[in-house]
């Protein structure tokens, strides 16, 4: 076990003492001591797959779903794995009692507001992963919170019987599909500006496709409140040393910057992520970011 | 308990550069420090080796930048970083500042590029935590139709001269070659003959990878750097090659920093063998952020058990091996 100390990131061998299928998803939990005793809603994990020798070298990284930081056997870490790759297979075909490398918690947190403003949580996927422990701070600390959870279909959406049992008659779930194969058909974004009117909400978190996080600020600006979104950039290491996973964001000084998303997000304000470089699976570096002049003729 | 790097001499001189072991990190597989940081004391390692730093700001390129490959990755960063300026006013001085032993990468567009980096960093104020700078070679010359400089001996040695000239003797200069060469003896050569101290071999095998749902390159550069693992023999190779002309006369004899897929004490040991004198771990570092000094004990441990008092009894020894078969 390694020692964990304020200015170390702690990184485990994490025990696999649940793993369960849940729809498209799979849903794993880790004893990962050091690791839930530090984290807070938005951040993530970083997992190393198939064991010491393995030839997939890049770590994979999962937002934390949830953590218990005093379980029987320690604090324990769940993660939702939608199994897709080899990594995330590999993952998926655990055992209980496998160890699996973990480093966490990286990244910023979602900011909470200072007041007991209405929020809505919108979750796209298992981009949901994240929000349900959120909004558990968020009631702590008196905010309404209403959630919107979609995805392409049915067996694609995350937690909707969690959400719906977390909300107390009081807060709101709405669910979406394209396919209508469950609540609306349509996009969490059509739903979005009539969840946020109806609940004066000030503040829109969001996780899950950069297309459903552009359409969520886009709508959270028309309706005057603030978007923080969560990012999903592919990663290689998730402590911001291969630089691999940037995006263009504008700072504070009004300067856009390529970032990189595991230590400067994955939480973003959305109003200063600069949509306009995404297309067709592309992120190219806006003419006016920090340094790309130099980048010219090569 | 003692462990084998406490009995083992692991110290090395490399052209005056004394470390107290022969362990660094990779250029480009590090950040500058604060990272890493947050999982071991970099001032345990040998020498931390810096992003490479050019004049300007450097956004990089656009994304996808990587791609997973079998036992290693394919990388195309566009070298983004803040440029010499503020790298010296703010990195090199926090380096300076946890005791980190540095050694700097640098590159440039044009050879005089190169030389006002070198020039740069020499007169900025954490300079004295500098042990050494690494010429990264292998970036595109603008005035030579973009053919990268590590692979032509003229500008190689261009480059490596005029860095020369800009930094005290007692700063050891290390070209970093590339494996995507003909004769790689030759561009050694060329280095060494212009003033290089040390080489460090080998940087990443250009590659590119398609991406096959959507039938086109997996990265925006196109092509990108091969590293991991999967390069481990030719790095072996680069450095058996390039040892054995120094053994027989060919070229002088100066230090090669071993680097290039070591993610164990057994892999490191290899490239010690055929003659590295140091190991850089890079890419390793995605998998296992304290690789580096893992890698270090393991060593260690490794010469231990074969018998060995001190480090540098191991560098090339594999060359005499080959001769008792012979």
């Amino acid at each position: 076990m390694s020692e964990t100390s304020p200015e170390r990131t702690p990184q485990v061998a994490g025990e696999l003492i649940a793993t369960r299928r849940v729809g498209a998803y799979h849903h794993l939990t880790f004893v990962a001591p050091g690791v839930a005793e530090l984290a807070k809603p938005g951040q993530f994990v970083a997992v190393a797959v198939g064991g010491d020798t393995s030839a997939n070298l890049l770590r994979r990284c999962f937002s934390i779903h949830k953590v218990s930081p005093s379980g029987t056997y320690g604090g324990t870490v769940d993660v939702v794995v939608a199994a897709r790759g080899p990594g995330t297979r590999w993952l998926a075909g655990l055992s209980a009692h496998d160890e699996v490398n973990i480093i966490g918690p990286l990244g910023r947190p979602f900011p909470l507001p200072k007041e007991a403003v209405a929020c809505v949580l919108v979750g796209g996927g298992y981009g949901s992963a994240p929000l349900f422990w959120l909004a558990a701070a968020l009631r702590e600390r008196g905010c309404h919170v209403e959630m919107i959870l979609g995805a392409a279909t049915e067996d694609r959406l995350f937690g909707v019987i969690e959400a719906r049992r977390a909300s107390r008659g009081t807060d709101g779930v709405t669910v979406t599909t394209d396919d209508g194969s469950m609540g609306v058909k349509g996009w969490v974004s059509d739903v979005l500006p009539e969840v946020i009117r109806r609940s004066h909400a000030e503040v829109v978190y969001g996780c899950g496709p950069m297309a459903m996080l552009r359409s969520i600020t886009d709508v959270a600006a028309a309706e005057g409140a603030v978007a923080q979104v969560a990012v999903e950039e592919s990663m290689a290491c998730g402590i911001g040393v291969c630089m691999t996973c940037v995006m263009p964001v504008v700072g504070a000084d009004g300067q856009t910057r390529m970032v990189r998303s595991c230590v400067d997000g994955p939480v973003f304000r959305g109003d200063r992520v600069r949509w306009d470089a995404f297309e067709s699976g592309w992120g190219r570096v806006p003419d006016d970011a920090y340094g790309a002049a130099a980048m010219r003729g090569h | 308990m003692t462990s084998a790097s406490d009995t083992i001499d692991m110290s090395v001189d490399l052209a005056g550069m004394r470390l107290p072991n022969p362990l660094m990190t990779a250029s480009g597989c590090a950040a500058n420090g604060k990272e890493l940081h947050r999982f071991f004391d970099i001032a345990l390692l040998g020498a931390f080796v810096t992003k490479t730093v050019l004049a300007d700001p450097r956004s990089g390129r656009g994304t996808p930048r990587m791609a997973e490959t079998p036992s290693g990755m394919l990388n195309s960063i566009g070298l983004q970083g803040p440029g010499v300026d503020d790298f010296a006013r703010n990195d090199l001085v926090w380096l300076k500042s946890v005791g980190a032993r540095v050694l700097a990468s640098i590159a440039g567009n044009t050879a005089v590029e190169f030389a006002h980096v070198a020039a740069a960093l020499r007169d900025s104020p954490a300079f004295d935590a500098v042990v050494g700078i690494e010429v990264n070679i292998s970036c595109p010359n603008v005035a030579n139709r973009g053919l990268v400089f590590a692979c032509d001996p003229l500008s190689a040695a261009k480059v490596i001269a005029l860095v020369r000239e800009k930094l005290p003797r007692d700063i050891p200069i290390f070209a970093k070659l590339s494996p995507d060469v003909t004769d790689i003896v030759e561009i050694a050569r060329a280095c060494v003959k212009a003033g290089a101290d040390g080489l460090t071999m080998i940087n990443t095998l250009l590659g590119m990878v398609i991406d096959t749902d959507l039938l086109r390159p997996q990265v925006a550069g196109v092509t990108g750097g091969l590293s991991g693992p999967a390069i481990r023999p030719v790095a072996v190779r680069a450095i058996w090659q390039v040892r054995a002309a120094m053994l027989e006369g060919r070229i002088p004899t100066v230090p090669i920093i071993g680097v290039g897929g070591v993610r164990t004490g057994d892999d490191a040991l290899q490239l010690v063998a055929a003659g590295a004198s140091a190991i850089q771990v890079g890419t390793a570092t995605f998998n296992d952020p304290s690789a580096p000094i893992r890698v270090n004990a393991e060593l260690a441990a490794a010469l231990q058990d074969k018998g060995f008092a001190r480090f540098s009894d191991a560098v090339g020894i594999a060359h005499t091996r080959l001769d008792q078969r012979r």
